[in-house]
């Protein structure tokens, strides 16, 4: 939950949605002429509290974002797959990767009537980079040339010598964003990035019309946006307990709602959210409780679905773990993989909704690949654990004064794994190792950013934008803002770097997947396994999906 | 008597300075930065995770931080938790539902509790004490998750005699089954209590006089028997409203309320002192006024019983 | 409870017209004192005899599980057998991460039943002196006492939870201890105010006005004469929270305050066994049978000792 939570997700699927998937006539499964639909019944679907005001640009988890993601269209969208499609944007292009010329699409307004120009994408933007308006998505826009300007800080020192920065933006506005004309955006990246325009669906790049920048903070109660939703009415955001948004008539893009509205149910829970989907009360949930796991698909007979979605786990190992260390250390990790019966876990113990990894990134990718050298050590082998183990043992015995903690949050249904992965490395390595428990997430992640952890820790990562890059860079590159463990291998940080300048995806692709092969030799981190994103629905609606992200498209739910 | 309860409302003064300054010291101990934990996985510039700090007023010592949230709530400015969010909308929000929930549940636990316990202890020993006491041991083993859990799946999903969750509809009727639940724990205790009164006061002098003057025998169970027995019953009744309105986090879980143990734990895990500050203080005044009343109903119960000199 | 039942008919019972106990006096015997008293009329009990024995069990099992069992526990613990049936040397099947649930349960027996009654005695000793202490004083005592209670009826057990695991000393030795103290630390309000509510009931009665009169010092009429009848509310309460306590423990082991997942416990097992049901709820079923195994007992023991201090409900 708690992963779920904080993460990122993104683009709701797009225009291609209706040609690729074919669900102009209810897809999935059950979908067909049988039933009769009623457009304009409203639809109630799982949810919780938006952590933030609803502006685009400000909503880095799931809950406000997928609220966000209903309210507004953005430049482009992502389809079910994970491809990027053009939406508001006519057209993007650039001939070296650094300069870009966006063409906006003329017509499209906003709730209020306001327009949606060129200079609506170029304000929102400034807007959200700048750092004095504390935009939690503002790093997005880090690659644009002035970015650096705009989100300048001054750093001081208190007097117990704690070091803090304050926003001091040197410029209001980032020089690489310039408005051409009315429909023309021309922008400036600070190198060359052949991937950046893949990233243009994200909520962060969403239009904000004036009234948001002049009081963000009030607009964000009361959003006003261009998406296939608006908000039912003034204040139809009920603090814990409901949002209430209805269709947009005026909407004329990809995203058409099929349904009369959403209302977006609160609950702390996904327990009692999935016993108000068996008695109806409820049309859809993407969060099921893991005592449901094996029985959601009897449960729902024929109104589940199991798609995988760029999410997935991984468990670290911090390089400053003195058994870890040198080359007895190298052995352990390999040791720990062997030991781990990754096919056995995401059977028993999530029947099947996980798949084990074969990689760092996720397969819904494009570039990913199955065949990476050195990925043969997350297959489930006992005998060469144990022998690895031993190997390493001669060279530095272990010391195993403690048990070996893996550290998690308890909120998010962590346990059940941990414990079968405990037990395999009791079971095959014989050295005790139990989970270390915390009950605020906070604690772990101050561990881990202070460099102290006892043992090792589960990590994982969410795709903000369909990229092999964005699985890579912010976890493993040095330096980078999630690598807490402070993992640093110079040879990966420079594949990357080539590939991000490489010329064409395909290219970049190949120097992702080289420099994951450092990944599988140094093994700071075991990939663990992909996630999928099971949903189910009621009897009152036909059917319902779920996008590239797992994020589901409840723009195509049908009610009965 | 208005001595009394002017002297013992007075008594809230310190008991809410010394609730405020603990539970804040508390929150503020607690391990990790809530801002940072605010963002998970992806954490946004260092400067935004300062300046909310400053924000907050994170970034001052303790004594400057207790000192800014007194000077606030004198001058009724709850602030804002969080997630931006005004907490006086949120405990407006939250302790109706709550008091709704716990006021049920006490009713429930307390009929239930004293009819079955006082039948227990009048028929000890019998099929019905026993049988009693196997249900009341039910309700203390079996964790109040799975209770929860069974109730919802029977009563809201099998039978459909209820809505299984609350969530924004939460009225008298659909806070039934949740405080069953909640009721249920304490139903136990409830229920032997008024017991094991009964017993004792079974045997009691002035039970023997009342017999002996000729009353019957409901009027000598009900207004002898009963009424001496209620003291310890009407302690716990009034201390258990306490955990009923603060402490009903796993059952407001299962049930999806939007009430005050759902917030208190969140705000506990994220460590969001203001609010976790706020609503205990609250509760705390919820207390003063129950322990109050009980210490009334004492006097009323027991006309021995004396507080003025 | 015979008399009770003649009483009825508006004549003094049989048992009570011979005049004889109270008009011979044997003054030269040492007078029993209440503890003697009640013992001797304990031992005789077959509710304290059953349930001392089923405690006696209980202790054994706690003390010395390889007597109980021969399947470690925590060992071999292997997923293809999650949530299995009973089969030969696994009596009770297997959990979801496929320990032995029997075993589990045995050697749960411990620490499970060191929470409860450490806990239990810590909140008796802390609850009963201030509440007694409040009661019977009264004034500013209990002023001072019964708002302290208050202070610390209020604060979140979480929050308490969370702050008292993370003071260096119990960051590095979760154990059996930082559960009790926990507990202790959050529950001793309740039995304060039960105790004092009792207290206050029967300060003010004929046999304590009786004894102050015979020169029994304040103090002395508390303890001797007080206390012993105002108990019967505390022992009920803390033999049901004997179990509450038991079951909070898995509450708290599992948000990640409580006690490390080496040392095993019915809690741990009741609260992972969440996971199971829906599809296994046996598993859940077994431990809490030994929970209220364990709560019965006391329930028993503490009826049967209240009995015995109870001057009014003698049988003869």
């Amino acid at each position: 939950m708690r992963f779920k939570r904080t993460s990122t997700v993104l683009g709701m699927a797009a225009a291609a949605a209706l040609a690729l998937s074919g669900c102009g006539g209810g897809g999935g499964t059950t979908g067909g002429g049988t039933a009769s639909t009623d457009p304009n019944k409203v639809i109630t679907a799982y949810s919780n509290e938006p952590q933030n005001p609803l502006l685009p640009a400000n909503t880095n988890e799931v809950y406000g974002g997928r609220v966000v993601e209903l309210l507004y269209e953005g430049l482009r969208a992502y389809d079910p797959s994970g491809k990027p499609i053009n939406a508001l944007a006519e057209s993007i292009d650039s001939s070296d990767a650094q300069n870009w010329t966006i063409k906006v699409k003329k017509g499209s307004k906003f709730t209020n009537g306001e327009e949606v120009t060129a200079k609506t994408f170029v304000d929102s933007w400034n807007f959200a980079a700048l750092s004095t308006n504390l935009q939690n998505n503002g790093s997005f826009f880090e690659s644009v040339e002035g970015y650096d300007a705009v989100s300048a800080v001054t750093k001081s020192t208190t007097p117990d010598g704690k070091t803090t920065s304050t926003p001091a933006p040197k410029a209001q506005t980032m020089s690489g964003l310039v408005l051409k004309d009315d429909s023309t955006i021309q922008v400036k990246l600070a190198q060359p990035e052949a991937d950046w325009s893949l990233r243009l669906g994200y909520s962060a790049f969403y239009p904000l019309p004036s009234a948001a920048l002049k009081d963000p903070k009030a607009f964000g109660e009361n959003p006003i946006g261009n998406g296939p939703y608006k908000m039912a009415k003034t204040g139809a955001w009920v603090h814990d307990q409901s949002i209430s948004l209805v269709r947009n008539d005026d909407y004329n893009g990809p995203r058409k709602a099929k349904n009369g509205g959403v209302t977006f149910k609160f609950y702390t829970d996904p327990g009692p959210a999935y016993t108000d989907m068996q008695a109806d009360n409820l049309d859809v949930t993407d969060v099921l409780p893991s005592n449901a796991l094996k029985t959601f698909t009897s449960d729902f007979q024929g109104r589940n679905l199991i798609k995988p979605v760029a999410l997935n786990a991984t468990l670290n190992i911090p390089p400053y773990n003195p058994n870890f260390q040198g080359e007895a250390g190298k052995l352990r990790r390999q040791a720990l993989s062997y030991a781990i019966n990754r096919e056995e876990i995401c059977k028993v113990v999530f029947n099947g909704t996980r798949t084990p990894a074969t990689e760092y990134t996720s397969p819904v990718l494009d570039g990913y690949s199955d065949k990476i050298p050195g990925n043969e050590v997350l297959k489930f082998d006992a005998a060469k654990a144990k022998d690895l183990w031993a190997q390493a043992e001669k060279i530095k015995p272990y010391d195993a004064s403690k048990p070996l903690l893996i550290a998690s949050n308890t909120d998010g249904g962590n346990k059940e794994w941990i414990d079968a992965v405990a037990n395999g490395f009791k079971n095959n390595l014989g050295i005790q190792a139990e989970i270390q428990p915390f009950a605020k997430f906070a604690e772990v992640l101050n561990l881990r950013k202070s460099q102290s952890l006892p043992g090792l820790t589960r990590a994982g990562w969410q795709g903000d934008y369909p990229s092999l890059y964005n699985f890579l860079g912010p976890v493993w590159k040095t330096g980078a803002s999630s690598n807490y463990e402070k993992f640093s291998y110079p040879e990966f940080d420079k594949l990357l770097q080539e590939g991000l300048a490489a010329k064409s995806t395909a290219d970049a692709n190949a120097k992702f997947n080289k420099a994951q092969e450092v990944l599988f030799k140094e093994l700071p981190g075991l990939p663990l396994w992909y996630q999928t994103r099971p949903i189910v629905w009621s009897n009152n609606v036909v059917s319902a999906e779920t996008g590239w992200n797992g994020a589901v498209l409840y723009y195509n739910i049908q009610a009965k | 008597m208005t001595r009394y309860i002017l002297r013992r409302l007075l008594q809230v003064i310190p008991v809410f300075l010394g609730t405020t300054l603990l539970v804040y010291y508390m929150v503020f101990a607690l391990p990790g930065d809530p801002i940072a934990a605010l963002f998970g996985d992806k954490q946004p510039p260092q400067s935004v995770i300062d300046a909310l700090r400053a924000q907050y007023h994170l970034d001052q010592p303790f004594l400057v931080q207790y000192g800014i949230f007194l000077k606030n709530l004198f001058t009724f400015d709850l602030g804002v938790d969080y997630t931006q969010q005004p907490i006086a909308a949120t405990l407006a929000r939250i302790f109706p539902v709550t008091a709704m929930l716990a006021i049920e549940a006490l009713i429930i636990q307390a009929v239930f509790g004293v009819a079955f316990g006082l039948f227990a202890g009048l028929r000890r020993g019998k099929l019905f004490d026993s049988t009693v006491l196997v249900a009341s041991l039910v309700v203390i083993a079996v964790p109040t998750f799975v209770l929860g859990f069974v109730f919802q799946l029977i009563f809201g999903v099998q039978l459909g005699w209820a809505k299984p969750t609350v969530g924004a509809n939460a009225n008298w009727e659909t806070l039934i089954l949740p405080a069953v639940v909640l009721g249920l724990v304490s139903f136990a205790y409830v229920l032997r209590l008024t017991r094991t009164s009964v017993i004792e006061n079974m045997n009691a002098d002035y039970v023997r006089t009342a017999t002996a003057k000729g009353l019957s025998r409901p009027r000598v169970v009900m207004t002898h028997i009963l009424r001496n027995s209620m003291i310890p019953v009407v302690t716990y009744l009034g201390a258990n409203l306490g955990s009923l309105m603060g402490g009903a986090i796993v059952t407001e879980g299962i049930f999806n309320v939007p009430g005050v143990g759902n917030k208190l734990y969140q705000a506990v895990l994220r460590g969001e002192g203001p609010t976790v500050v706020i609503i205990v203080s609250v509760l705390v005044l919820v207390f003063v006024v129950a322990n109050l009343l009980v210490d009334l109903l004492y006097a009323w119960l027991d006309p021995r019983i004396r507080y003025e000199k | 409870m015979k008399s009770n039942r003649q009483i009825e008919h508006f004549v003094a019972p049989v048992d009570e017209t011979p005049l004889l106990p109270t008009d011979t006096l044997r003054v030269e015997a040492a007078p029993l004192s209440l503890w003697a008293d009640a013992w001797r009329k304990l031992r005789r009990r077959p509710l304290f005899i059953i349930s001392s024995v089923m405690i006696l069990l209980i202790i054994t099992v706690a003390l010395f599980p390889g007597l109980f069992t021969q399947t470690p526990p925590n060992q071999n613990c292997l997923l293809a057998n999650s949530e299995a049936g009973p089969t030969a040397g696994h009596p009770l099947g297997f959990t979801f991460q496929g320990c032995d649930v029997y075993s589990r349960i045995i050697h749960g027996t411990q620490a499970s039943l060191s929470t409860g009654v450490l806990s239990v005695l810590c909140v008796l000793v802390i609850g009963v002196t201030f509440g007694a202490l409040a009661g019977y004083y009264g004034g500013w005592i209990d002023a001072v006492l019964a708002r302290l209670g208050d202070i610390f009826f209020a604060l979140p057990i979480l929050l308490g939870a969370l702050v008292i695991t993370q003071l260096p000393f119990f960051r590095e030795n979760k154990s059996v201890w930082t559960v009790v103290l926990v507990i202790s630390m959050l529950a001793w309000p309740q039995m304060a105010r039960i105790t004092r509510g009792a207290v206050i009931e029967v300060r003010h009665a004929d046999f304590v006005t009786a004894a102050r009169a015979l020169g029994v010092s304040k103090f002395g009429a508390l303890a001797r004469h007080v206390l012993p009848n105002a108990i019967a509310p505390v022992i009920v309460l803390a033999t049901l929270e004997l179990g509450v306590f038991i079951v909070l423990e898995a509450t708290l082991s599992f948000l990640g305050v409580g006690m490390p997942e080496s040392i095993m416990s019915w809690g741990h097992d009741i609260s992972a066994a969440q996971t199971s049901i829906r599809t296994n709820p046996m598993i859940l079923i077994y431990p809490a049978i030994a929970l209220s195994v364990t709560v019965l007992s006391f329930i028993m023991l503490g009826d049967a000792v209240r009995d015995a201090l109870d001057p009014k409900s003698r049988q003869r």
